[in-house]
């Protein structure tokens, strides 16, 4: 009796927990992890962390290099730029969150389909797919910004959709090599709907380049909404946002390396963080490699 | 007589097209995998289906479950036509007949448990959940031999003969009348290959199954099938009781593919004989004339390059598809 209980509370936790229990096995998972939690505390308790307002400027003190009271020096007006690093996160993970999001639930149930029905159906969506890779996805979130309309919604939900081509091939690509194999036709000869096939074994084994591919994602949708910023459709200048911190400061490296740096080292350790923990999670949630 | 036959197929065909061209697709050949192929199957017998590689046979096994949907020709469950059915009926009667996949490596899902993957007929089929469930899975495990710890366990964490036996549970789960057995032990051991015999006969006797046992191995064949069709380029060239069958072989074909047969007493096989067959089998888009096995066959005459010679009854319950038998 005793054992049928310590049975049954295990069986509880459920599968996070068994994920979780996987991942912390490995350092570079969990330094992923650690770096990803972090970014998102720092984002949401902003307001507490931050030493100075980030849009407090201050024209005599123009690109300060670091000191105590500014650690990461003052930008090209004078503001505070780890507070502003501190204030942009909350925008930059959105952005880089809300535009895979997108991505991936578009693109991987139009890729999935194409595949699993073939034939006309296939044929039809990939030309689809096929135009909209034919544009550089800088050049199509800019057509399609010229559609919604200036602002940072737009320009997530812009680079979010021209992301979904990506998502779509890849999802195609995996599951075209899955179809074949004997488990899913076993599916099929046990009588379960397509929806089912699709939910319970076509997705699940055809999740891990996706996965992969999301995290190397987040780098790039920060610096397209940056860009795009830049050029004047996205978060307009006062608003703290690493990119656009990024291509303010870049006019000044020669004279201020701290301006362009520090917004970049963000990003960059960020997609290392996101990077560390999808490689982990593709692991983790492989049976196949359990211990 | 006719009352206990379970399965019967009609003049089934399953031509796999060729085409050509990207934006207008023409059929420029076609591949005959099944040709017009005629049999039944009795409830509760085992018909084993011989045949060299590629001469279609799990083409065969995967349209009498409409797993392909054949180019032609009829297969009736129960009296009861397949082919012409919408494939959302077909979905419930898949409850009634399954199939034992040859790969075991391939046929269960990597990401289920073993649980999981005996419960998904389950969930399709019934409205059993819960404990109720669990208690089900437990049972059909330790029925084909499975320790039902064993559940939590993922099909990596199982050996070659054990995956087999959990397909074997997926496909016992909704007590099917009737099982496809598609090669199921020739990606085993030996050692192993005797037990899932063992395993798939005693299951026969108390489920009441009928199988379509579908294999190259002639010796497995002979121990368990109660009739055997051999078939040759998507043709079944003779169907016989098994003990007819390799006694009396009739069709030049058969007879060949007995004669490759080691026996395993040294001195009778070096004194048996061997009959080997001239060239290759020809290719199943480009198929000779008349009957299919002419080019190679031992004995053939002039009116096997014409006609296509039909499946006759030459004796009770023996048929045979050539010319000169």
């Amino acid at each position: 009796m005793g054992e049928m209980n310590e049975k049954s509370e295990k069986r509880e936790r459920g599968p996070v927990w068994d994920v979780f229990r996987r991942l912390s096995k490995r350092i570079t998972a969990m330094m992923g992890l650690v770096i990803v939690v972090v970014f998102l505390l720092s984002a949401l308790f902003a307001p507490l962390l931050a030493p100075h307002d980030p849009y407090e400027h201050s024209l005599a003190d123009k690109l300060a290099t670091p000191s105590w009271d500014y650690p990461l020096g003052r930008d090209e007006l004078g503001r505070c730029i780890l507070s502003r690093i501190i204030y942009g996160a909350r925008i930059s993970l959105l952005i880089g969150l809300i535009v895979i999001s997108i991505g991936i639930f578009v693109g991987v149930p139009i890729g999935v389909v194409s595949a699993y029905f073939g034939g006309k159906v296939d044929f039809i969506v990939q030309r689809f797919v096929d135009t909209m890779l034919a544009f550089p996805g800088i050049l199509l979130a800019l057509l399609l910004i010229a559609m919604l309309g200036v602002g940072l919604h737009n320009v997530m939900i812009a680079v979010g959709i021209s992301t979904i081509p990506i998502y779509a091939r890849l999802a195609r690509s995996s599951v075209l090599a899955i179809k074949s194999r004997q488990f899913v036709e076993a599916a099929r000869s046990i009588g379960s709907s397509h929806l089912r096939i699709i939910l319970q074994h076509l997705i699940p084994n055809s999740l891990s380049p996706i996965i992969v591919q999301s995290t190397l994602h987040m780098a790039t949708a920060i610096l397209w909404a940056a860009g795009l910023g830049f050029l004047g459709l996205g978060v307009s200048p006062p608003t703290a946002e690493w990119g656009a911190m990024l291509n303010g400061g870049r006019l000044y490296i020669r004279v201020a390396y701290h301006v362009a740096t520090f917004p970049g080292l963000m990003i960059f350790v960020t997609v290392l963080g996101f990077n560390l923990l999808g490689d982990g999670l593709r692991d983790a949630l492989d049976p196949r490699l359990k211990t | 007589m006719a009352n206990d036959i379970l399965i019967e197929i009609k003049n089934l065909s399953m031509y796999f097209p060729i085409t050509k061209g990207i934006i207008r697709q023409q059929k420029i050949a076609e591949v005959k995998a099944v040709d017009g192929v005629n049999f039944f199957i009795r409830k509760g017998e085992t018909l084993g289906l011989v045949g060299e590689s590629g001469c279609g046979k799990t083409t065969l096994g995967r349209c009498l479950l409409q797993l392909i949907r054949p180019t032609s020709g009829e297969v009736y469950f129960e009296g009861v036509d397949l082919c012409t059915m919408a494939s959302d009926h077909l979905r419930s009667i898949r409850q009634r007949m399954q199939i034992i996949f040859q790969d075991p490596f391939d046929s269960l899902d990597p990401r289920m448990t073993a649980g999981e993957i005996v419960a998904e007929p389950l969930r399709v089929h019934t409205r059993i959940r819960g404990r109720e469930l669990r208690e089900k899975i437990a049972e059909l495990l330790k029925i084909v031999g499975l320790d039902p710890s064993m559940t939590e366990r993922y099909p990596h964490q199982f050996s070659g003969g054990q995956r087999q036996r959990l397909g074997i549970a997926r496909a016992l789960a909704i007590r099917p009348s009737f099982i496809v057995c598609d090669e199921p032990i020739s990606a085993l051991d030996v050692s192993i290959q005797a037990q899932i015999i063992n395993l798939l006969e005693d299951l026969q006797g108390e489920f009441d199954l009928t199988y379509l046992f579908i294999a190259h191995d002639l010796s497995v064949v002979r121990h368990i099938s109660h009739r055997v069709a051999v078939m040759y380029l998507g043709k079944i060239v003779e169907v016989a009781n098994r003990d007819a069958l390799y006694r009396v072989a009739k069709h030049p074909y058969t007879i060949a593919l007995l004669s490759a047969v080691p026996i395993p007493d040294p001195i009778v096989e070096a004194s048996r004989e061997r009959i080997i067959l001239r060239g290759e089998i020809p290719s199943p888009i480009a198929l000779p004339p008349g009957c299919n096995f002419h080019p190679r066959c031992p004995i053939g005459v002039e009116i096997c390059q014409k006609e296509i010679p039909s499946l006759r009854e030459i004796e009770e319950g023996h048929w045979v598809a050539c010319h000169l038998a």
